[in-house]
């Protein structure tokens, strides 16, 4: 049975910008958006910041109108689950046994959260923050005063515990690190918003892992591994993702912490491809694979790879760009260097930029409250410049020259 | 102010490529001086709450600090996510020295 459908798994950011893309290249074949949460395709980062803190409405966050998709004639499959993908003939095997034929499978399945495996952590305060009803959860169970702990001062980690205590909750971050961001920033960095947290009132506590955690009427005990504990109403573990690729790894799709494609988001069957959170994807600015859990990835991969499918030629090829937003600091980080030899900072202390250098080439950067840095220094990035470390430590040097003369 | 121009400027004090923040009453705008034109918008980003006179101005894009979404300042036009709703323009007048811009 011949088709020209393209079936999108996965219905969140990266897969509803895969199926509008298709249809602005002009691909007129039916699109089939098949996803196992019951809202439209929408965008994840207000998840642990405004709608969190009830200042959004959740339609806010959809990255389309809901009426969008019926008008651009793309199929939504809501609250459907894909259980396995036949190469051979295919096609999608849905929950209860549909099948959906496919001319193009893209793979948008994005990750859940990493789990802890800890005594006690099934207990109903124990809370992940992943998805829409995670967070109307959490919104509808924290009032002013009520304890909170955080494991895990990674970027949800932190959003989640600002948040929380602007809603007036008494938060405790517990990170087994010695500085929070470890994974996203310097540490110089962490310890600036170690002690942005300090100042809010967050009860921080950084190189301690967690033990136990033991429910009770009034509360959870959450036991450290040095002994000591704290008392909690809610705790939410935010410990990072794990990527969906049960599906691709059943069909015996190369997987390693993500599906493995290539620049045009390609796996090793010409009729599937992957994006998004899911996807170890070949980065050509990078020069090797990665997996970036980031809403730009999220928006602009998805273009790309639709424009490909639609029969063009050019490759997702963007310097790894994120944000966060903690209390009213606007956090950017530019690059995913694997190697920094030379950090070079300019600004005051509270509004300043890190520019990350290996031998002598700008790798990365990092902007706090100083957001305007940042075009510059991805333009640094991607042509991989060699610049005067003496220039780039002159703040009265403007970035932009520096990128004119790179 | 008279006929609805308020001051919000001084051209002798602008150079190419910059952009100024104003208040007029409790609206803030943004003023541009591009190519040797001055351009005026509201000064806050349509998506969050961050100022457009803090961002990037690359020709006649403005690069909004927070989150990189853009605008042409010319039109007003938001050029895309996470950017969808255009930002008001402005006329510009000059009086002498003095920018003027007129609210709606």
């Amino acid at each position: 049975m011949t088709t020209d459908a393209i079936v999108i798994v996965g219905a969140g950011h990266a897969g509803g910008r895969t199926a509008e893309a298709l249809r602005a290249a002009g691909v007129t074949a039916p699109i089939h958006l098949i996803g196992e949460e019951r809202y439209p395709p929408y965008e994840r980062p207000p998840l642990s910041k405004e709608l969190l803190t009830g200042k959004i409405a959740i339609e806010k966050t959809f990255i389309q109108p809901e009426a969008f998709w019926a008008e651009q004639a793309i199929t939504l499959h809501l609250g459907m689950r894909v259980e396995a993908i036949d190469r051979e003939r295919r096609l999608v095997r849905l929950a209860g046994g549909a099948t959906l034929d496919y001319a193009t499978l893209v793979l948008a399945t994005g990750g859940r959260p990493r789990r802890l495996a800890l005594p006690g952590v099934e207990s109903p305060r124990v809370r992940y923050l992943r998805d829409i009803e995670d967070t109307r959860a959490l919104q509808a169970a924290i009032a002013p005063g009520t304890r909170v702990t955080v494991i895990g001062a990674g970027v949800i980690g932190l959003e989640v515990a600002a948040s929380a205590r602007i809603l007036g909750a008494a938060v405790t971050v517990l990170e087994v690190a010695p500085a929070p961001l470890g994974r996203v920033v310097e540490r110089a960095v962490g310890d600036w918003f170690l002690a942005l947290h300090r100042r809010h009132g967050i009860d921080m506590r950084m190189g301690v892992g967690v033990q136990a955690i033991r429910d009770g009427a009034g509360g959870a005990t959450v036991a450290l591994a040095d002994g000591g504990v704290v008392e909690a109403d809610l705790i939410v573990i935010g410990v990072g993702i794990v990527p969906n690729t049960e599906l691709a790894r059943d069909a015996g799709l190369e997987v390693d912490d993500g599906i493995v494609v290539d620049q045009f988001g390609r796996t090793a069957d010409p009729a599937i491809y992957a994006v998004g959170d899911v996807a170890r994807s070949f980065h050509p600015l990078l020069g090797r694979h990665a997996r970036l859990e980031a809403w730009r990835n999220a928006d602009n991969q998805p273009r790309a790879v639709a424009r490909v499918i639609a029969g063009g030629s050019e490759p997702y090829a963007e310097v790894p760009w994120m944000w966060s937003d903690q209390f009213d600091v606007n956090l950017q980080v530019a690059g995913l260097p694997r190697v920094v030899d030379r950090t070079i900072r300019r600004g005051t202390d509270d509004k300043f930029t890190v520019i990350q250098l290996a031998e002598g080439i700008v790798v990365g950067g990092i902007t706090v409250n100083q957001g305007r840095d940042m075009r510059p220094i991805q333009q640094l990035i991607a042509k991989a410049a060699r610049v005067d470390a003496e220039r780039l430590a002159d703040a009265a040097v403007p970035l932009a020259q520096i990128v004119k003369g790179a | 102010m008279a006929d609805g121009w308020h001051k919000v400027a001084q051209r002798s004090k602008l150079a190419e490529g910059d952009i100024v923040g104003a208040s007029i009453g409790d609206k803030q705008v943004a003023v541009y001086l591009i190519g040797g034109e001055i351009y005026a918008t509201d000064n806050i980003c349509t998506h969050a709450y961050a100022c457009l006179s803090d961002g990037y101005l690359e020709g006649d894009i403005i690069e909004c600090p927070l989150h990189a979404g853009r605008f042409e300042v010319k039109t007003g036009k938001a050029l895309g996510a996470p950017v969808t709703q255009d930002i008001a323009v402005y006329p510009v007048k000059l009086e002498g020295d003095d920018v003027m811009v007129k609210l709606a």
